[in-house]
């Protein structure tokens, strides 16, 4: 009867939030407040107190601190409002607090507003292309958002065409909208992806994993064969290899990496080599 | 029967063991949760509890019909699929049940014109179907990445004619209980999302019910947390 008692008065004690710098990499579920490293001290009876109080507690310096994918701002807190872990990147100078994230594994595409994304020409209308993105809506491409463009100019699209551009407008209320030309007007990479090769889906977590600085994943994949590659963060992947095998194989390889550990891929890139 | 020697229910993902014998008190059936098994849903989770089993799917942020667009939110769908027979009334008061629990819980208004689709399939079905579904629902949202206010998970519990409250009440149970009520509570700070009720019962037996819900929730999400973790310690 005690313990029923007690477990009931726990589970309605109410929820205390928690440092977020205790939480870093580890799994935050949807719900949880955190606090900023300058909210700790002072917070509650039962709080860790970790700078000793001071007499000039008004000067405090407040910086900024970003909140990512993954958080929002509640108050003055942090609420977690997807599932995943907590990571945490200092700031390169100044008075910044940094930026806090929660890394998530999801297959569903947001528009962000500067984000590279593969897409697919779906309809011609006017002066306007839509391209197919894997958002909840088309992004329109003008025609002349293409190096070298003008009016009596108008690039060589197709509906069925690959693009790779970035968005230069992706917010919730507006409809998204891509170009392929950078600031300076180069197409820098951008534009209509060529013939063959093939395009796949995988996680977006993936594309991160693939693209951050120290992947081995890619410079191994190059070693096997000669490739063009191209990566969307929507989650889609062009690849294009000597061979319509070699290219599947990539692929394969690709998507599989999602739940190989190391020692695996390794495992299957010697195979390959072989062979 | 001594209940008041009954130890907590330890709940493991996949392998989850029942406490002892289901005399009164808190004791809830073996819970096992599996996510990411569909390949097509943007989120999918397959939640058992006992013997009854629900597959979840959803779909988000996706497209939405001009009819049916909502311009400031998300619009939340939700289809429960019966497993014989086609859906019938008794489904679709679930699926608005349901539907009102997630709205409470999803942040709609991060991604206004869009749809969010839930579908639910009954596996099996051997009493508290409904905790169960929403359960399963919770874990797909979650899958899916759907921003969220908080964590959500349902309770049923039975009263029987001599007054005994019995949680997660199997389908003979319920259909022998003088009532059955179903809540849904959030993880924050257990406040009551949803309640539907069925039979006779005393104003404090319906507090009695709620408490004993709110001290079972824990267990649920305990659960959720440890399968989340699991998951994601896998990468």
């Amino acid at each position: 009867m005690a313990e029923a008692a007690a477990v009931v008065a726990e589970s309605l004690a109410g929820y205390r939030a928690r440092a977020a710098r205790a939480v870093l990499e580890q799994v935050v579920l949807p719900g949880e407040e955190l606090l900023l490293p300058e909210q700790e001290d002072g917070e509650g009876p039962g709080g860790a107190g970790e700078r000793p109080l001071r007499l000039n507690a008004g000067a405090r310096s407040r910086r900024r601190v970003v909140c990512g994918p993954g958080l929002r701002r509640c108050g003055d807190r942090l609420l977690v409002t997807k599932c995943g872990r907590l990571r945490h990147k200092e700031p390169g100078s100044g008075n910044d607090g940094g930026v806090y994230w929660v890394d998530s594994q999801q297959k569903r595409y947001v528009p962000v507003k500067g984000d590279h994304v593969i897409g697919i020409v779906t309809a011609k209308s006017g002066d306007i292309f839509k391209v197919d993105v894997g958002g909840s809506e088309p992004a329109s491409l003008s025609y002349l958002a293409f190096e070298g463009a003008t009016k009596r100019n108008r690039p060589n699209v197709q509906v069925g065409d690959l693009i790779y551009g970035q968005f230069v407008v992706a917010n919730k209320d507006m409809e998204p909208e891509m170009v392929c030309i950078d600031s300076c007007g180069r197409a820098n990479g951008m534009g209509v992806i060529g013939q063959d090769g093939l395009l796949f889906k995988v996680t977006l977590g993936l594309i991160r994993r693939l693209l951050a600085s120290d992947c081995e994943i890619l410079q191994e994949v190059g070693k096997l064969y000669p490739l063009e590659i191209v990566f969307g963060m929507n989650g889609r992947i062009w690849v294009k290899a000597k061979t319509i095998q070699q290219t599947l194989i990539l692929a394969n390889i690709l998507e599989a990496c999602e739940h190989m550990t190391a020692d695996q891929r390794k495992q299957i890139f010697s195979r390959l080599a072989e062979s | 029967m001594e209940g008041a020697t009954q130890t907590e229910t330890k709940i493991r993902a996949e392998s989850g063991i029942e406490s002892g014998p289901r005399g009164p008190g808190c004791s809830l059936r073996h819970f096992a949760c599996e996510q990411n098994l569909l390949s097509r849903p943007d989120g999918s989770a397959s939640f058992l509890q006992g013997d009854t089993s629900v597959l979840a799917g959803v779909y988000g942020p996706a497209e939405v019909k001009v009819s049916k667009e909502i311009f400031n939110k998300a619009t939340l769908e939700v289809t429960l699929r019966p497993k014989i027979g086609l859906p019938g009334v008794a489904e679709k008061s679930r699926e608005r049940l349901i539907r009102n629990t997630c709205e409470a819980v999803v942040l709609g208004a991060l991604h206004p014109r869009t749809s969010i689709t839930v579908v639910l399939q009954v596996v099996s079905d051997a009493g508290s179907l409904l905790a169960c579904c929403l359960n399963a629902a919770c874990m797909a949202l979650v899958d899916a990445g759907v921003p969220m206010r908080a964590l959500f998970c349902g309770v049923t519990c039975a009263l029987d004619s001599d007054g005994n409250l019995l949680l997660d009440p199997t389908a003979k149970q319920e259909k022998e209980a003088r009532a059955v009520l179903t809540f849904a509570l959030d993880s924050v700070e257990r406040k009551l999302l949803m309640s539907t009720t069925k039979g006779l019962y005393s104003d404090a037996e319906l507090q009695q019910c709620l408490a004993a819900a709110q001290a079972a929730s824990q267990h649920v999400f305990r659960f959720y947390r440890e399968s989340l973790q699991r998951r994601y310690s896998k990468s």
